[in-house]
């Protein structure tokens, strides 16, 4: 890491939907809002008709609690909901039940961290529960539209905000631990990271003991490295011009991949927090959180340690497996069917992300099964393929959703290994080659060149090694 | 003590008008300011009460953890949207936002 | 069939509806006509059911007949305040905001009403979203006390207060958030009962200040009021502040007079502001009381002193919140402009759909909940609420009840406060204390002084409406009322 982007402070505010939760956080109309007509999924309370009455979804405070605990968080046994008070169309009481820290009031959950790869502490400062808002829609742009369109369907469905320290150093870093944030998430049950918009975030980013300027909108995890990639050059940029960055509020555009200014000034917002006496408050036990614990479904982490143990991959590979928790259960349904789990792991976490990345699609959309990864595994682990054919197979088979086994009875792409086979192949690329041969005599240097020869013409099919020895054995003869 | 006699001025009448959304004329502001004094003069009797080191009572009884089960009902979204002003299709319709 | 039979005590109507000495269709055809009589000069209703009651009451008639078994309150004409949701039904608050606005589901008081059999003749006028203690800031006009029609009802839920003094209705729910409903059963000399926070569902209600109101029956005598209460009472999955225990029964504590009753009048109830016709008829009633060997003794609640500012900053800044969600949008007053954008539309809307009170009190309460004065008046009042009821705590170890005034003074005419809110302010002075404890309080008519009624109110500990209601019983039978004397409370 060089010292000038160590000098970046990054701090990430994310707002994550309990997606597996079957109602809403306080009425029980269904969390499953997206695709239905608009506001179909609403009822009194997530409309906030006059009189109706919030009540908390049991599921919402176990499943928060199981978040808080898996990242490290202090839970808190005593907390209320607080109101938070502003005007905005998307809102159907104009205000929104949130949590706060003051006033006799304390967050879900404070103090907790995620660790970075390299052993960093990523601090966590706080955690929430609240309610997420309607959905706008416009004719065209914001600006430009005379009208807007609000769909309460998704009104009511519980949120947890995780707040960061800016302890984050680089654009790098917010991908890697919003990766493993997800992850873990992912593994709780307790979010499906497809769903459109089920996770968003807001970044600030200071450069050089700058002005922090804060990012709002970005809405998948996958444009934070971008939008703070796109901040953090143009802070430079303007560093570099000798201009100061001005401290603000920037909207990523993800269209444009651009950010723009919302307001120079942060204009204090008076959001008039007080306590959601409509709400009890809310007790946790210890012998609560012990059962919660108890429970609690594997971690990451756990399951790294436990794939180097029973799929003897390495630390390396693990790590990557477990990083996405789809990737890591289909890892480990190819490796129940293999007989060499150590080579499904290499082809899923080394040889796959470069395919992927090249054709701009992710494992889900593949339509290849995790049998197909074991059989291909099995045949390179006995040998019947060698790497280089493997690798025509691998991609073949990523390509076509064939199996391995029928891609090489195509192809014909087993080994050669009788000695006579091999011997035969050898003699015709030296008569072929006279002068290659007298080179490889004088400088043993010259022989990668017969060899490749002998490759080409087997179409990789030989072993290089039984390869090398024939030669050298020829060459000494000659 | 920062606010003698009359806590409020013209001012923060008009910026606590914004806050709440409530459209006040030039006229309105005076009046309002009149009225709002007359009562946070009376408020500040709460002064003379020492509640150092006392909690404030939130919730009058001691109910905690009153939860639901995470049962969906069926939405009962037709009654509701008839009293909707403005509608676009079964959209709300709201005014523009620039 | 004579209009006498509203006269009858309304306990005694429901078992004369069972047993078919009286049918519900006559009762309801009476009271109906009554209302069409009279509440032009009232105006206790903002929405009359007329149809439909009727279409109840024939069918109820019909059940009994056949000898089913009907509800606890089968064939009684109904009145609901019209900030409680009834189904279908318009629920205005009072307010220009929701002239247009029909109930999209029952309030749980409505269901439980409905349950037992009771006929849901109309909803009543009131302060706007119940802001008021005279009923004279509704956009429908303002009610008149059945008294002296030139005279206030007291409020907020005035209309359905008038409908029982004036037999427009056989019972009624009023809300009581500051004194909404003792304060109009006292000046209309009706019983009026505000139950234990978390004693009756609030789903349904339409909230001014959550965290102090409580739903609560009306009617002309404490055993019909308990049978109202009887059957609202209870818990409600919600309602998430409802107290989650078996429901309270009541119908039946009337069977065994009390004995022990140990009183306590607090100084604090008396202070300056009360009328002394007021002092002389409260006082009369606790010596009458102590001549049938009740003892009595006066006592002290120091902090009640700040109850009436403490209370109107909570009730202000929750009020601020709960009525923010009146914006246009989803329901309520639109100016429906096209090319204003939605901050405008917003504070037009706003504008337009709440009168001046409700106006100022959102701007009370939005700049006590601001930031830098959040601690100085909405925490400060929270505290001074955990001392008044400490203040509480104290004397209900050593009393049964309290008795002290509903109300301070005696009707007052119709716009003599009307610019003057902080004397109006002032009239709930002895109501506001029960809100901020929690506690049960009942006004039980007591008196009259030059024609117009005077209210006792009674408080007792946390969910103890049966010693509200043994001890009311008490004081209604020591106390007798010339109904003849008032403008429309006889039939
Ligand atoms: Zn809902």
């Amino acid at each position: 890491m060089s010292s000038e982007s160590k000098k970046i402070k990054i701090g990430l505010e994310v707002h994550c939907q309990l997606t597996s939760l079957k109602t809403k956080l306080f009425c029980n109309s269904p969390s499953d809002y997206r695709e239905k007509p608009p506001n179909t999924n609403i009822c009194p309370v997530c409309i906030g008709t006059p009189g109706s009455l919030p009540v908390l979804n049991r599921n919402a405070l176990n499943y928060a609690t199981m978040v808080a605990s898996s990242l490290n968080f202090e839970i808190m046994s005593h907390m209320i909901f607080f109101r938070k008070n502003y005007f905005y169309p998307d809102m159907s009481k104009n205000f929104q039940i949130t949590q706060y820290d003051r006033a006799g009031g304390v967050p879900f959950a404070i103090n907790g961290y995620i660790l970075l790869n390299d052993g960093r502490k990523i601090r966590l400062g706080r955690m929430q529960l609240e309610e997420d808002p309607a959905k706008i829609s416009y004719d065209g742009t914001i600006e430009s539209s005379s009208e807007t369109y609000v769909d309460y369907n998704r009104a009511g469905i519980a949120l947890i905000e995780i707040v960061t320290e800016p302890d984050l150093e680089s654009p790098s870093d917010a991908r890697e631990f919003l990766n493993k944030l997800s992850s873990i998430l992912e593994h709780l049950n307790v979010l499906d990271l497809g769903l459109e918009g089920s996770v968003r975030c807001d970044a600030n980013i200071s450069h050089r003991g700058g002005k922090r300027v804060e990012i709002k909108n970005i809405s998948s995890f996958k444009e934070v490295e971008r939008a703070l990639n796109f901040e953090m050059t143009r802070q430079k940029s303007l560093a570099s011009k000798g201009i100061s960055v001005s401290q603000e509020t920037r909207h990523w555009d993800d269209v444009r991949r651009i950010t723009i200014s919302l307001r120079l000034k942060e204009e204090e917002q008076d959001y008039r927090y007080f306590p959601e006496t409509d709400l009890v408050p809310v007790t946790l036990s210890e012998t609560f959180i012990e059962k919660i614990n108890h429970d609690m479904p594997e971690l990451p982490k756990e399951r790294e340690i436990r794939f180097q143990q029973e799929y003897n991959h390495s630390s390396e590979i693990a790590r990557v497996l477990v990083k996405d928790k789809y990737l890591a259960d289909y890892s480990e349904k190819a490796a129940k069917e293999s007989i060499a789990p150590r080579e499904v792991g290499i082809l899923l976490a080394v040889n796959l992300p470069p395919f992927l990345n090249e054709i701009g699609k992710d494992l889900k959309s593949l339509d290849v099964a995790p049998e197909h990864f074991a059989e291909l595994a099995d045949m390179i682990s006995k040998g019947e393929v060698s790497r280089r054919s493997a690798k025509t197979i691998f991609l073949e088979m990523l390509k076509t959703g064939q199996k391995p086994r029928n891609i090489f009875d195509k192809k014909g792409l087993d080994v050669i290994s009788d000695s006579k086979s091999i011997e035969d192949i050898v003699t015709k690329i030296f008569k072929d080659n006279p002068e290659a041969v007298k080179d490889a005599a004088k400088d043993t240097k010259a022989i990668n060149f017969l060899l490749g020869k002998i490759m080409q013409e087997t179409q990789g099919r030989v072993d290089p090694s039984i390869a090398t020895k024939l030669v050298k054995q020829k060459l000494s003869v000659q | 003590m920062k606010t003698p006699k009359h806590p409020i001025s013209e001012k923060e009448v008009s910026h606590l008008a914004e806050l709440a959304r409530l459209e006040l004329s030039g006229k309105d502001v005076t009046e309002m300011r009149l009225h709002l004094n007359k009562i946070l003069d009376y408020f500040k009797m709460i002064d003379e009460v020492d509640t150092e080191g006392i909690s404030p009572t939130y919730h009058v009884f001691d109910l905690v953890n009153v939860l639901r089960d995470d049962t969906p009902h069926s939405p009962e979204s037709k009654d509701l949207l008839e009293n909707v002003p403005k509608k676009k299709g079964r959209y709300i319709k709201a005014p523009r936002m620039i | 069939m004579t209009a006498r039979i509203l006269d009858i005590p309304v306990w005694e109507v429901v078992k004369k509806i069972a047993n078919q000495e009286i049918s519900s269709e006559d009762y309801i055809s009476e009271t109906l006509e009554r209302i069409q009589k009279i509440d032009p000069k009232i105006n206790a209703y903002i929405t009359v059911i007329k149809e439909a009651s009727l279409d109840k009451a024939l069918e109820l008639d019909k059940q009994i007949r056949q000898g089913k078994t009907v509800g606890r309150l089968a064939g009684l004409p109904i009145a609901i305040k019209d900030s409680i949701c009834v189904k279908n039904i318009k629920n205005t608050c009072g307010s220009r905001m929701l002239e247009n606005f029909v109930a999209p589901y029952n309030a749980t008081v409505a269901d439980k009403i409905i349950r037992e059999d009771g006929i849901i003749i109309g909803k009543t006028n009131l302060d706007e979203f119940a802001m008021g203690t005279s009923t004279e800031h509704s956009y429908f006009g303002a009610t008149r006390n059945p008294w002296d029609s030139s005279k206030v009802p007291g409020g907020s839920s005035g209309g359905s207060a008038a409908s029982i003094a004036s037999f427009e209705a056989a019972l009624a729910l009023g809300s009581d958030t500051g004194g909404s409903i003792r304060s109009p059963a006292s000046f209309c000399s009706v019983v009026g009962l505000k139950p234990t926070y978390g004693a009756v569902s609030r789903y349904g209600l339409v909230s001014y200040s959550n965290s102090l109101e409580q739903i609560g029956p009306i009617a002309r005598d404490v055993r019909s009021t308990a049978i109202l209460m009887d059957c609202i009472n209870g818990h409600d999955i919600r309602d998430s502040t409802s107290k989650n225990t078996v429901p309270q029964r009541f119908a039946d504590i009337f069977k065994n007079t009390v004995k022990n009753l140990k009183i306590g009048v607090p100084n604090e109830f008396f202070g300056e502001g009360v009328q002394k016709e007021v002092h002389k008829s409260i006082w009369n009633v606790i010596h009458k009381i102590e001549k049938l060997g009740f003892h009595y003794e006066k006592t002290t609640l120091p902090l009640v002193k700040y109850a009436l500012p403490a209370y109107y900053i909570i009730a202000m800044s929750e009020a601020s919140s709960n009525l923010a969600r009146y914006d246009g949008l989803r329901y309520g007053f639109n100016v429906l402009k096209n090319n204003l954008n939605w901050n405008t539309t917003f504070s037009k809307n706003r504008r337009n759909g709440f009168g001046d009170e409700v106006r100022q009190r959102i701007m009370l309460g939005t700049y006590t909940l601001s930031a830098g004065y959040f601690d100085q008046y909405y925490l400060k009042a929270q505290k001074i609420r955990t001392l008044i009821k400490q203040d509480f705590d104290r004397a209900f170890k050593k009393f049964d009840i309290l008795v002290v005034p509903s109300m301070p003074i005696l009707p007052f005419a119709l716009g003599e406060k009307l610019n003057d809110p902080l004397s109006l302010y002032m009239c709930d002075i002895n109501t506001v204390p029960a809100n901020l404890a929690g506690i049960p309080s009942i006004s039980i008519p007591c008196g009259l002084s030059s024609g117009l009624p005077i209210g006792v109110q009674i408080m007792a500990p946390p969910f103890r409406e049966d010693l509200l209601f043994k001890a009311g019983y008490l004081f209604e039978e020591n106390v007798t009322i010339d109904k003849s004397v008032g403008e429309f409370t006889n039939v």
